[in-house]
């Protein structure tokens, strides 16, 4: 009963949606305040009946209701619970719906906080977005239901959730990842609603920003949640593979850095209109994309979901509808005449077009990598693998270049600036940062050009910061006034700054540093890895609530000192028989020990282990954390939330005179 | 009006990269062809592993098999190993080509991880892998009791692979053989 009435309720929501498409744009054509009044109301509603759904689909998963497809292939009677509630998205059908839900989150979010937004523009941006949720129900309705039933004959027990899901990470991986993805399309309907409206202006951009930004570092956060699991779920000590599908989620990143830059030139001083339209229509477009490969199985990729081309089409189609569309309406809609404001070379304008240039550019060589494989195959030139040679050697050089730049950002003045003023102001901060370099890598295992590279770099950025921050203390009466007087902007571009400089710094660092073992141990077997002793103590049988495994204890000792025992696991899953690995890692912030299970060789009780010594790999992942703490703060800025139009009639009437 | 027309650029350009997406639907990236497919399996004469006798092709067809190219210095024949025994106990008739690789490693493997193997063709050289057309390890080709290859799956055969693909193939072969 329950499945029946969550796919019920998920044909309403679609009914909604529909309906939110529709009327508020009717509405808006016609100058129909009524009409477009009906907008948020609907996109509340359309936010209840997707929650039922989603609610209904929970609980059939939390009930072992194995009469229910999606359920008895992706749950089982023996799971945990939290595992039976994140195995609702472990799958195609579940996650589709959960992508939905999210959606309708964001609509509801713009219908509710937008209230100061003229009536007219939040109209066109509810419509836009409702157009997205009718293609995203449809697509969950018509060719992937949840609700499916298995009746007659339903199975005594489910065939589990694949155990390399079942993790914390994974709990909430998706989600947020989700969360990223299709918060890009508020700018995307933002930026549709201003094409259709013709008015590309200050307002736009400053109305797009913060759900950019939130967007932005959801999205952050999703990607390195995603890099954590892998590197320690897989068993090899990875974090990054240059994946298909890792990489649908990196390329709106990259795309959404752009945007949320050129975003503030915009705002700031009207330049880069069509430009920053585009990156809006581009960032949102690859979340489509993302989904299209992750789902229609035209690359290979280790999470890629069941695959169907039933599934790919229909989502083709809806591609081709929304970047199709949206496209023809910025060649149409986007103005052509170059701007008459002008900047000097020399300002933070052409730094910021700068780096809109790099993120685009490196988007478009993940882009290209990517599909590279498929149009050789499809032009019939053969089956080609595209892997982390292509990515790393095109991309490292990118982000290289990029952080020079991006120390100069925040302390440049808009319009002009001069190079003497950069002289006088960063002829210390760069002076330090060199010597950093010099000096940081001597702590590490041996010197490294790369690291010296990448400390440079870091030290130049913090420093740069560091200064800026200094000028704006010292010019206000009390330290502390000047303190007070930043705001949540300027915070948030710091602390994302500096995150940039960690990430810089972690990739750098593990990269080039880190020592990996393959070896034979036996209980009683001693090894030693960058002056870490690793005892293999015992080997165990443990039982777990839905599998048994092999659990090798092995203590790690420095100069005499215990440091830490680990216990990395084999573990053999009851109900599908796989097998899984399950390392061991002792974390710190200069260095991780990871130990994982290999094969159980030949003699009594050997195995293959494999010990890795990764140091500042955590400062990538804090780095992420810092980029997304740096976007949300943006959002605070009260600037986004002062009354900007009189009344909402008044805007009405004053659109309505500007169309006439 | 040069300026308007290059705004259509991105619109060209979406609609190049939506006419390859288009394509990609129909293609799949783990479906290799073999330019064997329907085709008998090649002559050869070459080693069994372990023992002292020379296989050919006579020796390995008469009855519906799996030959599963594999080798000691490929990760993925490793995370595929298992499934092939398992395979292999419900009395799948598993032939293995041991591809470009020695016969002590091979050995040592087998008897570490287990046999699911009916008898080991040892192809050193890979002048066997050759005339397949062996792409990479693991490769697992479907042959008939006619010695027809009648398909190639390139990757590692797992439960998926096999009850979405091989099975069927598999028991369609074998009745074929049975009727008669």
């Amino acid at each position: 009963m329950i499945p029946e009435v969550g796919h019920f309720a998920l044909i309403i929501g679609l009914c909604l949606a529909l309906l939110l498409t529709i009327l508020p744009a009717w509405g808006a054509y016609r100058r129909d305040a009524v009409m477009m009044g009906l907008a948020p109301g609907l996109a509340i509603g359309l936010l209840v009946f997707v929650t039922i759904s989603f609610t209904c689909l929970a609980v059939a998963f939390l009930q072992d209701d194995f009469s229910v497809k999606v359920v008895a292939s992706n749950s089982n009677s023996l799971l945990p619970d939290f595992y039976k509630f994140s195995a609702l998205w472990g799958n195609h059908e579940g996650s589709l719906l959960l992508w939905g839900l999210i959606l309708c989150l964001w609509i509801s979010a713009v219908a509710l906080f937008s209230g100061q937004l003229p009536l007219l523009v939040l109209a066109r941006v509810l419509s836009v977005m409702g157009g997205i949720a009718v293609g995203f129900l449809s697509f969950s309705l018509f060719t992937s239901n949840p609700f499916e039933r298995i009746l007659p004959g339903a199975p005594a027990d489910g065939s589990d959730l694949n155990p390399l899901l079942q993790d914390p990470g994974l709990i909430i991986h998706p989600p947020l990842l989700y969360m990223g993805y299709v918060g890009f399309s508020v700018a995307f309907a933002f930026a549709i609603a201003a094409l259709l409206g013709g008015r590309l202006d200050a307002s736009w951009a400053r109305w797009s920003r913060p759900w950019t930004n939130v967007a932005w570092a959801f999205l952050s956060l999703g990607i390195m949640l995603g890099s954590w699991w892998a590197y320690y779920e897989l068993g090899w000590g990875g974090w990054w593979f240059w994946d298909p599908v890792e990489n649908a989620s990196f390329m709106p990143w990259l795309a959404g850095t752009a945007l949320l830059h050129s975003l503030s030139v915009t705002e700031k001083r009207g330049l880069f209109k069509s430009w920053t339209v585009l990156l809006a229509i581009f960032a949102f477009s690859l979340s489509l994309l993302g989904t299209f490969m992750v789902r229609s199985g035209v690359l290979t990729s280790v999470h890629a979901f069941a695959t169907d081309p039933a599934r790919g089409m229909f989502i083709l189609v809806f591609l081709a509808i929304v970047v199709g569309g949206s496209l023809t309406l910025y060649a149409l809609r986007a103005p052509a005449v170059t701007s008459r404001v002008s900047f000097a070379w020399v300002s933070r304008e052409s730094l910021l077009l700068f780096n809109n240039v790099v993120f685009l550019v490196s988007t478009l060589t993940v882009l290209f990598g990517t599909l590279f494989p498929l149009i050789m195959d499809a032009l019939g030139l053969g089956k080609y693998s595209v892997g982390p040679p292509y990515f790393n050697a095109v991309f490292v050089p990118l982000m290289a270049i990029t952080a020079p730049v991006m120390g100069l950002g925040p302390i440049s003045r808009w319009k002009g600036d001069s190079v003497g003023r950069w002289q006088s102001e960063l002829a210390v901060p760069a002076v330090v940062a060199l010597l950093c370099g010099i000096t940081l890598p001597l702590l590490g295992r041996e010197y490294n050009l790369w690291v010296a590279l990448a400390a440079t770099l870091a030290a130049w950025l913090t420093l740069g910061l560091c200064r800026d921050l200094w000028n704006r203390v010292r010019a206000a009466a009390s330290p502390l006034r000047g303190l007070r007087r930043l705001t949540p902007s300027y915070w948030g571009m710091f602390i994302a700054h500096l995150g940039f400089a960690a990430c810089v710094i972690g990739i750098v660092a593990t990269s080039q540093y880190s020592i990996e073992h393959d070896l034979k141990m036996r209980p009683g077997d001693r090894e030693v890895l960058a002056g870490y002793e690793f005892t293999f103590v015992e080997l165990a049988n443990v039982r777990g609530p839905n599998f048994l495994a092999d659990e090798a204890r092995i203590t790690v000792s420095r100069n005499g000192e215990r440091v830490a025992a680990l216990a990395p696991q084999k573990r053999r899953y009851l109900a599908s028989g796989q097998v899984m690995t399950e390392a061991a890692i002792d974390p710190g912030l200069f260095r991780d020990l990871y130990v994982a299970m290999g094969e159980p060789i030949g003699e009594e009780g050997a195995w293959a282990i494999r010990l890795h010594y990764k140091p500042m790999v955590r400062w990538m992942w804090l780095g992420a954390i810092l980029m997304a703490i740096g976007g949300f703060t943006t959002a605070f800025d009260k600037r986004y939330r002062r009354q900007r139009t009189p009344v909402r009639a008044g805007a009405v009437a004053e659109a309505a005179t500007r169309a006439g | 009006m040069p300026a308007r027309l290059k705004l259509f650029l991105p619109l060209i350009l979406f609609a190049v990269l939506a006419l390859f997406l288009f394509r990609g639907l129909e293609l799949d990236p783990r479906e290799l062809p073999s330019a064997l497919i329907d085709r008998p399996l090649p002559e050869f004469a070459l080693p069994a592993l372990g023992e002292a006798r020379q296989l050919t092709r006579a020796d390995v067809t008469g009855e519906v098999a799996l030959f599963n190219v594999w080798a000691t210095w490929c990760v993925s024949c490793r995370v595929e190993h298992p499934y092939l025994q398992q395979l292999a106990d419900l009395g799948v008739r598993i032939y293995g080509v041991n591809y470009k690789d020695e016969d002590d490693a091979a050995r040592r493997w087998l008897d570490e991880l287990g046999d699911p193997y009916l008898a080991n063709i040892a192809d050193h050289e890979g002048s066997l892998g050759l005339d397949l057309g062996v792409y990479g390890a693991p490769e697992t080709y479907l042959v008939d009791a006619g010695g027809i290859v009648r398909y190639r799956h390139v990757g590692v055969v797992d439960e998926r692979v096999w009850q979405e693909v091989l099975e069927p193939l598999y028991r369609q072969f074998s009745e074929e053989v049975r009727s008669r």
